[in-house]
């Protein structure tokens, strides 16, 4: 994985709450058995009609979304299923990272396994990015930081093993296969066995 | 010693490596439950890293999510009825699970269903045991006193190669649920009824601990029922407190402890539930007493009111999309809208009772003629009980169709779908836009309602179908 330090973009704003990840992508498309090639399906079914065609009236259609690797959205961003394709979709699409004031759980910890950063800001930060689309933005997760135009910078908050990995560009699996002797004593030991 | 809850128990016994500023919990997992959808990209990292399944004996396969729901004896049968991604996509869990060594309960085993169902029935899910899946709905789990929710793909290889998770520490929610449910109304009706008081993000960051007289009134499939839908209320997991409901139901099932064994397991089982005075950080009570049977009407499964009551009016715009989407009307109830289809089925609502609650409204009766009805079993044991006890005649009498044990139409990857633009009233637990099938309408309801409207041709109240 590539390290991560500053996004400098863009954003494209979709204002709805509770987004799911049956929007993001529809279970459809998971019948695939890699993590490649999910950007065509991100968000497919609010992107293109029946025949295909785009719908001229989505955001990602636009002309000024295009290139914008910051989303900002509504409140329960990634609701729904466990499905990692969701995060997959939408890096492959070409965002980066997503902004609410709140974030799921599952899809939150899925996202930041695969450098998708999940930021969540303060209910006026978030109504100023509403309101503001294609604002350009720095999100800085070494600083933790949200750099807005007008000169703000708005902290964030990333849980720190998550952070040391993404900026050094490294996977968690690494560090729990260092703990393989305490997962051995830990077996050993325990009062009963499943 | 400070009072414990049956969360802080479960967790306490499992952290390998206590979590600090720096990094989470490494927490032990006793079961690791997996399927065709997402565990390929976990194999692959596998395969990739050199690594094995650390412990094929706490791992066990099936197929379900993309699996079709008409007869496939075997692969043949299967590039005949799948579409080939999806068959594909099953060939490869076959594939996998024969060079890492996992136990796959495929076409050629009895045991073969969703897989919320096939664990409980086994007797492998069981009270203190931390169980994960690649799939939300592992929260169901949790009405056996588990500590069980669900992970995406990465962390389906981590379970794989290490069987730890990396976790910080979840918050907890007491709910607490009192009264006696009045008739034909269900657990379904119970879990619908706090997501919509709490709302679909009402969870988030907690375990839910579903306590009071209601629940522990409840058998053991109406409490998965319940636990199940925590994910809908965003919560990491939802709990049970063991008892002797439990442990009747467990006993005597091929994976449960035996002799012995089962006697040592009660003893810790016994030691589970949340101590008296044990702390929550949040805390909700519902009385049940006066609850109806109750139904979505929007876009997620916090939109939900009473069936005979009218949909609520808002004016702001997630409001009036979801509305929109659904065509349906504020101010108006849901009972009497015209349905299409009608699901039975899901990890939600597809277990013995929820058949019998629907075959009840059913008997002798014929669904509308513009229905279409699906009634899937959650695994093929049920499949089978269901045929002993002539379930399946009620079904296929009353117009519905019969099918092999899956997923279905809850998310519509095998071929079940409910078409773009018609309304399903589905056991399932999410009405998500196009959840069933690009442009469907989804209504969440219990077995009975669903039932109900399949008679009516329209959503209804099934109390009156049960009056006798």
């Amino acid at each position: 994985m590539e390290p991560i330090t500053v996004i400098r973009s863009r954003t494209v704003v979709m204002p709805f709450d509770d987004i799911d990840t049956d929007q993001i992508v529809p279970a459809r498309f998971l019948t695939t058995t890699t993590r490649d090639g999910l950007g065509e399906a991100a968000f497919a079914d609010w992107r293109y009609d029946a025949q295909g065609a785009p719908k001229p009236d989505f955001v990602l259609n636009d002309e000024s979304a295009q290139d914008c690797q910051v989303l900002v959205a509504g409140k329960n961003f990634g609701c729904g299923s466990s499905r990692e394709h969701a995060p997959w979709a939408l890096l492959d699409y070409g965002f980066r990272a997503v902004i609410s004031t709140e974030i799921a759980d599952i899809f939150r910890s899925n996202s930041l396994k695969n450098g998708l950063l999940p930021v969540v800001v303060d209910a006026d930060t978030h109504r100023w990015l509403i309101d503001n689309p294609g604002a350009k933005v720095e999100v800085d997760l070494e600083a933790l930081e949200l750099r807005l135009p007008d000169g703000r910078n708005i902290t964030f908050d990333i849980d720190r093993f998550s952070r040391y990995c993404l900026l050094n560009g490294i996977d968690q699996l690494g560090f729990l296969l260092q703990q393989e002797d305490r997962i051995s004593a830990f077996e050993k030991s325990r009062p009963w066995q499943p | 010693m400070s009072a414990k809850s049956l969360f802080e128990k479960v967790w306490q016994e499992h952290v390998v490596v206590p979590e600090t500023d720096d990094h989470p919990a490494v927490l032990y997992i006793d079961l690791h439950l997996t399927h065709e959808v997402t565990s390929p990209q976990a194999f692959s990292t596998l395969r990739e890293r050199g690594l094995k399944v650390r412990r094929t004996d706490l791992t066990l396969a099936t197929m379900d999510h993309s699996t079709p729901t008409v007869p496939v004896r075997s692969f043949r049968d299967l590039q005949i009825v799948a579409e080939p991604q999806a068959a594909k996509q099953i060939v490869a869990l076959e594939d996998n699970c024969r060079e890492f060594g996992v136990t796959l309960h495929g076409f050629d085993s009895e045991h073969r269903g969703i897989v919320h169902i096939i664990g409980p029935e086994l007797g492998v899910t069981q009270p203190g045991k931390t169980i994960v899946c690649g799939d939300s709905h592992t929260s169901t789990h949790g009405a056996f006193g588990a500590l069980a929710f669900g992970i995406g793909s990465t962390e389906v290889g981590h379970i794989m190669a290490t069987q730890c998770l990396l976790q910080r520490k979840p918050k907890t929610f007491a709910v607490n649920f009192e009264g006696s449910l009045p008739r034909g109304v269900t657990a379904k009706d119970m879990i619908l009824a706090l997501i919509g008081r709490i709302g679909v993000d009402g969870g988030v960051g907690h375990v839910l601990e579903y306590r009071g007289s209601a629940i522990h009134g409840l058998d053991m499939e109406q409490r998965m029922t319940i636990c199940n839908m925590s994910i809908e209320a965003g919560a990491r997991a939802g709990m049970i407190a063991p008892d002797d409901t439990t442990f009747e139901y467990l006993k005597g099932r091929p994976m449960a402890p035996q002799g012995a064994a089962w006697e040592q397991a009660l003893a810790r089982w016994r030691s589970l539930p949340s101590d008296p005075g044990a702390r929550f950080d949040r805390e909700v009570t519902l009385d049940v007493s006066a609850l109806k049977p109750m139904v979505t009407y929007g876009t997620n499964p916090g939109m939900v009111v009473a069936v005979d009551e009218p949909i609520p009016d808002r004016s702001d715009s997630n409001f009036r999309k979801a509305l929109d989407y659904m065509g349906v009307t504020a101010g108006k109830p849901l009972a009497g809208h015209p349905v299409d289809i009608v699901f039975l089925g899901s990890c939600t609502n597809s277990r013995i009772s929820d058949l019998q609650q629907a075959a009840d409204v059913l008997r002798g009766k014929h669904i509308a003629d513009n229905v279409r009805m699906l009634v899937v079993p959650g695994s093929q044991k049920i499949k089978l009980e269901a045929e002993r006890l002539g379930l399946d005649r009620i079904f296929v009498e009353a117009g519905a169709e019969w099918r092999e044990s899956g997923c279905s139409m809850c998310l519509g990857m095998n071929g079940d779908t409910v078409p773009s633009g018609q309304l399903s009233v589905s056991t399932s637990n999410r009405n998500f836009e196009g959840r069933q099938g690009k442009g469907a309408r989804t209504v969440l309801a219990s077995p009975a309602t669903a039932a109900a409207s399949a008679l009516a041709g329209a959503v209804a109240d099934p109390r009156p179908y049960l009056a006798n």
